[in-house]
């Protein structure tokens, strides 16, 4: 039993008791004066403010930013749409409305249940989303029964419209509502549940800029809860509208070509990186997403062994197959070594002790016609000479092996095997035998259809590489284009001194290849296009050339038009798709679209007419105007038919269309500078 | 030798009053959650089952002499020190901190013991120094002992309850026999203190600064604490002399009050039965700490005086900081207004402070 010394006999002194006691009292006094002040003295002010809180606030839903291709061509749109919400504080007894409800507005009563049992703990008067899309009719039971069920709301959103048949839906992306686990990550600290929020491509990289702002508006109700007027409207601010660097017509062959292949196609003008078309095979509709998708579309996606929802142009990760040989070549020549190596091939090569296979006997052969001709043998003795080590150390300087830095989400790094990376993932040493699969492509690298195309664009722009993107910067706020730069790392854009020779041999040997090499079968007549085929065995292949089975190579392509400094850069892949020269034919497909269109806009006097040089314009005229032109003294019948060019300076073209007159403008009789003339 | 205890000597008045004050939170609960969100909660007949236990533990512990509870404090203290930690450690998140520790079905908030262990260590370290003047040595000790546990709720992050932590040690100094150098001292110090934490911008998390000095204008925050309080201050004053009528407060109602049940019911029960309700719950409270008080002066010794002291320091504070952020006096700082706001927790530890005080009363007679 505790018995604490000095505890018996002692007890607390009257006075302190008695001190405490006028504490509380104070205390209580001072508590009751603020009710008397609160509850008393100033009721009338509370009562009045009580009664103005019967304001609700109401969201004016913001049209998202629209989607245009590189030449102001619409991709994605939204078109107005109306919403149904239930707000329970409105109605007398929820329950026994909904069987009306759900026959009104077609929907299930039980999905219907459940749907308000999940929004049980939110308050009241919050509105809980029933019904999208609502048609005239479900509108007009709306109003019919405004009386008998004034819980039912309606707003008026744009919803998103995207093309048809999943054309450049990874490129896009989708929107969706907000994620619970979204919401808890600080980069969506400004989103509200319910808020719609872009999930993948350009929606999500650019939601920020394409969301714009809700507006909101004071809706003043009843006690009962029911609207009676409006006080204030905050105008909601529509998104950003954003040009995409993609062309339609590009990106349109490419989805055409590539067909039903799984598989990717990139195509990125080395210039500056933007991307003209990228297209990942199979596809998905982004429409789906819009609403809410069904659990079973969902699942389809999900369990579709190739992968619908992966962009399989920045996110698949394979071996680069023959492709490679072009980082072999520039690490080769760089180096010194491959310039006068001189290899015969008799089908294959002995390196550390086992038989490596080349496809042909290719006999004795220099870099300039391995490359042409994809000769393993001549690739295998390379890999011996230069090692592992520096192999990866071009590799990685030209990109591979590293995010390239695309303003698109979730883009995959691939692998560039080396020493030090044997050593970090498995802690071992690197088994040079090793070095001569990773030679010819195979082995443990891994590389995205991107990062090819955008390590053959430099290697071919004389060692100017760049940072890839979807949307051409400069219609984005200067601070939104660092916070993408650093939310985007990547190798960005980088110059690597190359010396002439290298880019002179790799590219004339890649012209090689479409003419008289590999991909000799996609060569275009007139067009000076350049590549490189690849055939990457899978593991656990063999030599099953069975187009589309899973043991069946995957089939690259790369190439680039022109061979020097080249415009277009192309990289494609068919997953098993057997030979690299089959994906030629889809790279070739869209290099010409490529080039035909060029050929027609230089050859576009409108196009022409912003630049400050002089035009040549073909003209017919059947009688001189009164001002005419000087003619020549070959023709002085006024009656006759005549035709000629002109060399036009086309600035004082601007403004000048609208007012168009039937005669010859004024600009084109003002600004001959010369003209031949020659009988029709 | 110890005498046969009997109900005769439990202390029926101030029973009753807390009973009282019990009927009217249960009723109050009720309308005040009726047509809004938290009406499926049943928040009423949950409170009712807290009272009963309550009461069950009130009388369970009037029958332990508190001698022995004075006896086992010490383990109980090391043990609740554990249970901190392990809150910190596994508890579970709600709404931003850590303060719930889940054994099986039933949910445990540690710091709200603390409370109650922590008017028992205090007056059985206060009772061993037999009410002689203190020395800075024995201050300390005991800055030390009330300290630990309030640096540990501090971190979950609960200020409220680690706030409710002080007037135990302040009413411990001030009737133990501190003398006024001392206190003058001490109070310098604790302002120093708090004036360093405030600036030095580490210890207390932003919401928990704007939470306490919204209350000084609410209107620069009005969709956050200052919301609340704005609220609040619109409920009890449009609550006027009579009040709205049970059920009738359409700040209440209309789901524009805050946790109206809970940490805000007072100002729901401002709303709907006005000044004259309010004062009448307000002088319930009254009598019953007078009479609290009046059982320490009967009490036998030195410890169960200020066993009940302790008490009465924790309700006061309580009422004192929930009914004073109601109207505007004080920061909305989560304190619930004992036997009144609903809570397992809080209603527990007020039955169970209560029985201790029984007990107290229940001995005075002893040798």
């Amino acid at each position: 039993m505790y018995s604490g010394s000095g505890s018996r006999g002692e007890k607390l002194s009257t006075l302190k008791l008695t001190v405490v006691q006028y504490g509380i009292l104070f205390m209580m006094l001072a508590l009751a004066a603020g009710l008397w002040r609160l509850q008393v003295l100033r009721v009338d002010d509370y009562r009045l403010q009580a009664e103005q809180n019967r304001i609700r606030k109401e969201p004016v839903m913001a049209a998202r930013g629209k989607l245009f291709d590189r030449e102001d061509r619409l991709i994605v749109d939204n078109y107005p749409s109306v919403s149904c919400y239930l707000v329970r504080e409105q109605s007398r007894n929820v329950d026994d409305d909904l069987p009306l409800i759900a026959r009104g507005l077609d929907l299930d009563l039980e999905q219907l249940r459940a749907t308000l049992r999940r929004y049980r703990t939110r308050p009241v008067y919050e509105p809980i989303p029933i019904k999208q899309e609502v048609t005239a009719d479900e509108q007009a039971f709306i109003e019919a029964h405004r009386n008998e069920l004034p819980e039912l709301e309606t707003i008026d959103v744009e919803r998103r419209l995207y093309p048809r048949d999943g054309f450049a839906a990874h490129l896009i992306g989708y929107v969706g509502e907000v994620s619970e686990e979204d919401l808890n990550n600080p980069r969506y600290a400004s989103y509200e549940p319910g808020d719609v929020v872009g999930k993948a491509g350009v929606e999500e990289t650019y939601d920020q800029l394409l969301r714009g702002e809700d507006g909101s508006r004071d809706v003043v109700v009843d006690s009962h809860g029911r609207e009676v007027g409006y006080l204030r409207t905050q105008h909601a601010i529509p998104g950003q509208d954003l040009k995409l660097t993609i062309d339609i017509d590009l990106q349109r062959t490419a989805e055409l070509a590539l067909g039903d292949a799984s598989g990717a196609v990139v195509a990125m003008d080395p210039r500056n990186g933007e991307i003209l078309a990228m297209v990942s095979h199979p596809s998905y509709d982004p429409n789906a997403f819009a609403v809410r998708i069904n659990r079973k579309d969902w699942n389809d996606l999900i369990d579709n062994p190739n992968h619908p929802l992966m962009n399989k142009a920045i996110q698949d990760q394979l071996a680069p197959g023959s492709t490679f040989k072009i980082i072999m070549s520039a690490a080769g020549l760089q180096e010194g070594v491959a310039q006068n190596l001189h290899v015969n091939c008799v089908g294959g090569g002995t390196f550390y002790g086992r038989f490596f296979h080349c496809d042909r006997h290719h006999g004795v052969l220099n870099i300039e016609q391995a490359i042409p001709l994809s000769c393993d043998t001549f690739f295998y003795t390379l890999a011996q000479k230069l090692g592992i080590d520096t192999i990866a150390k071009y590799a990685t300087e030209f990109g591979l092996g590293q995010k390239t830095g695309i303003d698109l989400p979730n883009e995959m790094a691939g692998v560039m095997p080396s020493t030090q990376w044997e050593m970090k993932n498995f802690h071992q040493r690197y088994y040079p035998g090793n070095t001569i699969s990773v030679g010819i492509g195979q082995g443990e690298t891994q590389v995205t259809p991107l990062q090819l195309a955008r390590a053959l664009g430099g290697i071919a722009s004389d060692g100017h590489f760049v940072r890839p993107h979807v949307v051409n910067p400069e219609q984005l706020p200067a601070e939104f284009r660092q916070a993408l730069q650093d939310s985007f790392p990547g190798s960005g854009d980088k110059t690597v001194p190359l010396n002439p020779d290298t880019w002179m041999i790799i590219t004339d040997g890649m012209a090689a290849a479409t003419t008289t090499g590999t991909a000799a079968a996609s060569h275009i007549e007139g067009i000076d296009f350049a590549g490189k085929t690849g055939t990457a065995q899978v593991v656990g292949g063999g030599d099953t050339h069975t187009k589309g089975g899973a043991k069946t190579p995957n089939s690259w392509f790369v190439g680039m038009v022109p061979r020097r400094n080249p415009e277009i850069v192309i990289a494609v892949l068919q997953e098993h798709g057997d030979w690299g020269s089959l994906s030629a034919h889809i790279a070739a497909e869209v290099v010409t679209t490529y080039v035909n269109k060029k050929r027609m806009a230089d050859h576009n006097i409108l196009n022409q007419a912003s630049l400050d040089k002089p035009v040549e314009v073909g003209a017919v005229w059947t009688e001189p105007a009164p001002a005419g032109p000087k003619r020549s003294a070959a023709s002085r019948q006024d009656s006759s038919l005549h035709a000629g060019h002109f060399m036009v300076d086309p600035k004082p073209l601007t403004g000048d269309l609208a007012s168009a007159q039937p005669r010859l403008p004024a600009w084109l009789l003002a600004m001959p500078l010369r003209f031949k003339e020659g009988q029709p | 030798m110890r005498r046969f205890m009997s109900f005769r000597d439990f202390d029926w008045a101030l029973l009753s009053m807390v009973l009282a004050i019990c009927t009217i939170s249960v009723f109050e609960i009720y309308s005040a959650t009726l047509h809004t969100k938290y009406a499926d909660f049943h928040a009423h007949t949950k409170q009712l089952f807290w009272i009963t236990g309550g009461l069950a533990a009130m009388f369970l512990f009037s029958k332990i002499d508190y001698h022995r509870l004075l006896d086992w404090i010490p383990w109980v203290y090391g043990a609740s020190l554990l249970a901190l930690v392990a809150v910190k450690l596994v508890g579970h998140k709600v709404l931003g901190a850590k303060r719930w520790i889940s054994i099986g079905p039933m949910h445990f908030q540690p710091s709200e013991w603390v409370k109650l262990i922590l008017i028992l260590i205090v007056a059985r370290y206060f009772a061993n120094l037999g009410g002689r003047s203190l020395t800075w040595k024995e201050i300390f000790k005991v800055l030390v002992l009330v300290g630990i546990p309030m640096v540990l709720v501090l971190i979950q992050p609960d200020l409220g309850t680690a706030l409710t932590y002080t007037p135990i040690l302040v009413a411990g100094l001030f009737l133990g026999g501190i003398n006024l150098r001392q206190a003058l001292i001490l109070v310098t110090c604790a302002v120093v203190l708090v004036a360093g934490v405030w600036t030095s911008g580490k210890i207390l998390k932003p919401f928990q600064k704007a939470r306490l000095t919204s209350f000084i204008n609410p209107d620069n925050d009005p969709k956050g604490t200052g919301y609340q309080l704005k609220q609040s201050l619109i409920a009890v004053g449009s609550g006027g002399v009579w009040g709205k009528g049970a059920a009738k407060g359409t700040q209440t109602q209309g789901d524009f009050l805050p946790i109206p049940h809970a940490d805000f019911i007072f100002a729901a029960f401002g709303e709907e039965h006005g000044f004259v309700g309010a004062i009448f719950v307000l002088l319930l409270y009254f009598f019953i700490l007078m009479r609290l008080i009046q059982n320490a002066q009967t009490a036998a010794d030195l410890s169960g005086s200020l066993i009940i002291m302790g008490v009465v320091a924790v309700l006061t504070f309580q009422i004192a900081v929930n009914v004073g952020m109601v109207i505007g006096f004080m920061p909305v700082t989560g304190i619930p207004l004992p036997l009144m706001s609903y809570g397992g927790s809080s209603v527990l530890f007020t039955f169970l402070a209560l029985g201790v005080a029984m007990n107290v009363r229940m001995r005075r007679f002893v040798n």
